[in-house]
């Protein structure tokens, strides 16, 4: 049995990123894609707090990092969805093919 | 017994991870993501992050998925578009590389890793560096700005016309 060290949490960090990554890049849904974009924040979160955790326990700085992080997750899911909306009113579709509306 | 703690968080994270780009159906997808979150929290709670396992269920589990999850059904019944082709074969090997680029990045760091034993709760520290002297009350004011104007904004978009 391994002993629990800061590599595992970064390698989970790693591979949950990587998923996100790809699913940004490869889902046709935009809410799905906002979903995956969760997913890579939550990765870049897991990775903060590891490293609050073993490299500054007592300033806790990754800890107040990864609330900002949270703080902007929320923001930028509140104002993706209302894009979201506002594009299938137009367009009756959530598929990224016609979010091209701002092409020049 | 930690260490299977997680193995065990990390198996469902990553399974639950893959669930939401696999599952056809978009709200099974989004249970996928509440069971990530969960798994996430859990996480968190494994590296004495106890403050902030509490928020990642209260805003995650709490707050986002039920706004994803009303978009999904405001926009049930939205046409499925075609699957792009080779593409996603690139895109698999973008992440694919991107992930070894990290993991050889992260095994050959030598970290300094303290030995400090953890602090025993994080709710008190956490406050005094947000709030106290010296800390980062600016930037809360900065982030109490972001939100007013994000929900600002996201009323603004979504406004009948």
């Amino acid at each position: 049995m391994f002993t629990l060290g800061l590599e595992h949490f970064l390698i989970l960090s790693a591979v949950l990123f990587c998923i996100g990554l790809l699913g940004v890049l490869t889902q046709r849904n935009v809410i799905k894609v906002i979903m995956c974009l969760e997913i890579m924040l939550n990765a870049v979160n897991i990775a903060l707090i590891a490293f609050s955790q073993y490299i500054t326990p007592v300033a806790l700085t990754g800890q107040i990092f990864a609330i900002f992080v949270m703080v902007v997750a929320a923001a930028e899911v509140a104002v993706g969805i209302a894009i979201v909306f506002s594009v299938y009113r137009n367009k009756e579709s959530v598929d990224m093919e016609n979010f091209n509306i701002l092409k020049w | 017994m930690l260490e299977l703690v997680f193995g065990l968080l990390s198996v469902i994270a990553v399974v639950s991870a893959i669930g939401v780009l696999v599952v056809r159906d978009i709200f099974r997808a989004a249970l996928c993501l509440i069971v990530l979150f969960m798994t996430v929290a859990g996480v968190y709670l494994l590296l004495h992050a106890d403050f902030l396992a509490i928020v990642q269920i209260l805003i995650y589990v709490g707050a986002i998925s039920v706004l994803i999850i009303v978009a999904i059904m405001l926009t049930r019944d939205a046409r499925h578009g075609q699957p792009l082709g080779y593409l996603k074969y690139v895109a698999g090997v973008v992440a694919f590389l991107l992930f070894c680029a990290i993991a050889f990045g992260v095994i050959n760091t030598a970290f300094t890793v303290q030995a400090t034993p953890p602090l025993e709760q994080t709710i008190q520290p956490l406050g005094k560096s947000l709030f106290g002297d010296g800390g980062y009350f600016l930037i809360v004011e900065i982030a109490a700005v972001l939100l007013l104007s994000a929900i600002l904004g996201a009323i603004a978009v979504i406004r009948e016309k």
